[in-house]
């Protein structure tokens, strides 16, 4: 019985095999995606992002055609690492696009450096994940220039003076933005009145929002992922404590206005995207054919997956070959390359990219300003 | 911290201690009667706040009808899950039950993963719950509210039903002794399968009224709140209803107190609850109304 089993599936791995040769040898990219998980609504808006961008135009390089491995990661760092590392040495991927978030990241990230394979993340912007790596890269911008913004806008265009922060200790993310924030925010001559901490999965925030409320802040900054700022609003105002919440890019997915509902109106992020904040031929055709595919507003972690393959497949062609470490060489001189978020040009495996701030207007997300490096 | 930021703490850890208690009683029933830790408990109670969600989103059933609606599916799904899980296993060491229980825990979140998706989804509140009152400098949510008086009410009911009824009466016999009640010509299954639907049931009381202080669903929901629940069981001296109640409450509020007087460590608020699971088994693993472990003859 054993032996007809092993028959068999050598039977059907020589067929795949014979197919795969026939045709032009696709090039595997890994998706090291949250597609469950605390962060679920990252993993699967980047796969939709690239599914939208596989729509809009042929994914090819060198003349053969793109396949996507897609792993979940489950939002989880001992998760993404394992993804990393399955998708390298049995799957044999020339790049791996995800994990979405920086805590996963920075356990993922080592893994394809010791493999020499290059490793972007769409939206992994804490600056730890590519410091002294030369395999890991990211599509967008840095926390210390996203806390950076959003302290300037609560102090000079809020008029803040009196700031309390909520932050999740469990992200990196969240940890690093709440620094830049606070650090940025007393530079200008504000205060940071109270500090409270959060860990992702917790629900209930009412001790933390009691004793800020008894410290009488102006502003609440919240540099979390959206289920916890979500719910954090929620108990907020029913605790009667009714200040302006400022998130960072960690506030965008659906699930945060489906959650919070009127709690979350009025809420105010910096981020990576609006639709109108990029008007490049690219980014309008990617806007029109997410709407014709999906029905719904483009969102920043499609478009910054999306823009992560388009940097992948631009690295590839530069460099002539779909060698892992010619790819990951390429990628370092990715210069103005025109993508779903205006264009791109990477600096020590950063992305340097505008911060965009929104708002939340009767349950839509209103543009407000665009802010370049 | 002054006195009116200490008075809206314990409101708060009354109020997510109730939430406890609700969870916490029927980890008791189920102990108490077959000595079995149901560990999927905690995903029944998933199950109670999901089908909820489904009966008033999608059906557009008023809550009246869907909070019972959803309680009494999930009583039977209680009932399913002994019947699969644990019958077969009845005569078997208790461990393989516990296992079974662990397993069958699992079996839920990743079916519900599955079949309901990785993402949270926002619970409608009834305005009811959702409205909050100023009382002086203090803010109560109706949730916080209604709570800790369904809860009280609920464990009222079930003494009634456990001390004054001829089903209580067979419970209560069967935490004794199964084999013996057994040849009394008690209908021993079906007792046990009355004690999984109760049981269930609460937990879907738990489940819904946690997803109004909390509005949302997600499969791996009840995860976290089971255990604390489980760890207010064998504080409050697991097998005994009232104990289950006192600690619910004493968890809920434990854990706000930590969280408000030591605002730098409320990442590990859950350490702090654990911790006192341990300690409790160290120094008086019967609890707090617990007797004391009589070995049985």
């Amino acid at each position: 019985m054993k032996r007809t089993v092993s028959v068999l599936i050598a039977g059907v791995l020589l067929l795949v095999g014979a197919a795969a040769a026939s045709a032009a040898e696709p090039i595997k990219i890994g998706l090291n995606l949250e597609m469950t998980g605390a962060v679920a609504a990252y993993g699967q808006q980047g796969y939709e992002g690239i599914q939208v961008l596989q729509k809009m135009m042929k994914l090819e390089a060198l003349g053969r055609p793109v396949e996507f491995v897609l792993v979940d990661n489950k939002s989880d760092r001992v998760e993404s690492a394992n993804a990393a590392q399955r998708l390298i040495q049995r799957d044999r991927v020339v790049a791996i696009i995800g994990p979405m978030i920086s805590g996963s990241m920075l356990a993922a990230g080592p893994v394809a450096e010791q493999a020499n394979v290059p490793i972007i993340g769409p939206s992994t912007t804490n600056p730890l994940t590519t410091q002294g790596r030369q395999y890991v890269f990211r599509a967008c911008f840095i926390d210390p220039f996203q806390g950076q913004i959003a302290a300037r806008f609560a102090y000079e265009q809020l008029g803040v003076r009196r700031a309390a922060l909520l932050v999740d200790v469990a992200q990196d993310y969240a940890v690093g933005l709440g620094n830049f924030f606070a650090r940025e925010f007393t530079k200008l001559g504000g205060q940071v009145v109270a500090t409270q901490y959060l860990k992702t999965g917790d629900q209930d925030f009412s001790a933390q929002l009691t004793g800020i409320r008894a410290a009488n802040p102006e502003l609440l900054y919240m540099p979390n992922y959206y289920t916890e700022i979500a719910l954090a609003a929620v108990q907020a105002r029913r605790l009667g404590l009714n200040v302006p919440i400022l998130a960072g890019d960690g506030a965008d997915a659906p699930e945060l206005i489906q959650i919070g509902g009127s709690a979350v109106e009025g809420l105010m992020h910096t981020g990576f995207y609006h639709e109108k904040a990029f008007t490049n031929p690219l980014a309008r055709k990617y806007v029109e054919t997410f709407r014709q595919v999906t029905g719904k507003d483009p969102n920043a972690f499609g478009a910054l997956t999306a823009d992560s393959v388009l940097i992948v497949l631009d690295a590839i062609e530069r460099a002539g070959s779909a060698e892992p470490a010619a790819i990951a060489r390429a990628m370092r001189e990715t210069n103005n390359l025109e993508v779903t978020t205006g264009s791109v040009t990477i600096q020590g495996g950063d992305a340097i990219k505008p911060v965009v701030i929104r708002k939340l207007v009767n349950g839509q997300w209103q543009y407000l300003a665009t802010v370049n490096p | 911290m002054t006195a009116d930021v200490v008075v809206q703490q314990l409101l708060n850890g009354i109020s997510l201690g109730g939430l406890y208690s609700l969870l916490a009683i029927g980890y008791t029933m189920v102990y108490g009667i077959l000595r079995l830790i149901n560990f999927a408990h905690g995903d029944v109670f998933m199950v109670g706040a999901y089908t909820a969600f489904y009966l008033v989103g999608i059906f557009r059933l008023p809550w009246w009808i869907a909070a019972p609606g959803a309680a009494l599916f999930t009583a039977l799904v209680g009932v399913t899950i002994d019947r699969a899980a644990y019958r077969p296993l009845r005569n078997e060491p208790r461990i393989s039950a516990l296992i079974t229980a662990v397993g069958v825990s699992f079996f839920i979140e990743n079916l519900g993963l599955v079949m309901l998706g990785g993402r949270p989804k926002g619970m409608p509140v009834p305005g009811v719950m959702a409205r909050a009152y100023s009382v002086g400098p203090f803010r109560i949510p109706g949730v916080t509210l209604w709570v800790p008086v369904l809860t009280v009410a609920l464990v009222l009911l079930l003494l009634v039903l456990v001390y004054r009824t001829r089903i209580g009466t067979a419970m209560r016999a069967l935490s004794r002794d199964i084999e013996t009640t057994r040849l009394m010509g008690v209908d021993v299954d079906r007792v046990i399968s009355y004690t999984f639907a109760l049981g269930s049931a609460l937990a879907a009381a738990g489940g819904i009224m946690w997803s109004f202080q909390f509005p949302q669903v997600n499969p791996l929901m009840g995860i976290y709140p089971g255990w604390k629940a489980f760890t207010a069981a064998v504080v409050g001296g697991i097998g005994n209803i009232v104990g289950a109640m006192i600690g619910g409450f004493l968890i809920g509020i434990v854990e706000i107190m930590t969280v408000g007087l030591l605002p730098h460590l409320s990442g590990y608020r859950d350490a702090f609850v654990f911790g006192l699971l341990i300690f409790f088994l160290l120094v008086r693993p019967t609890g707090i109304l617990g007797e004391p472990l009589k070995e049985k003859v």
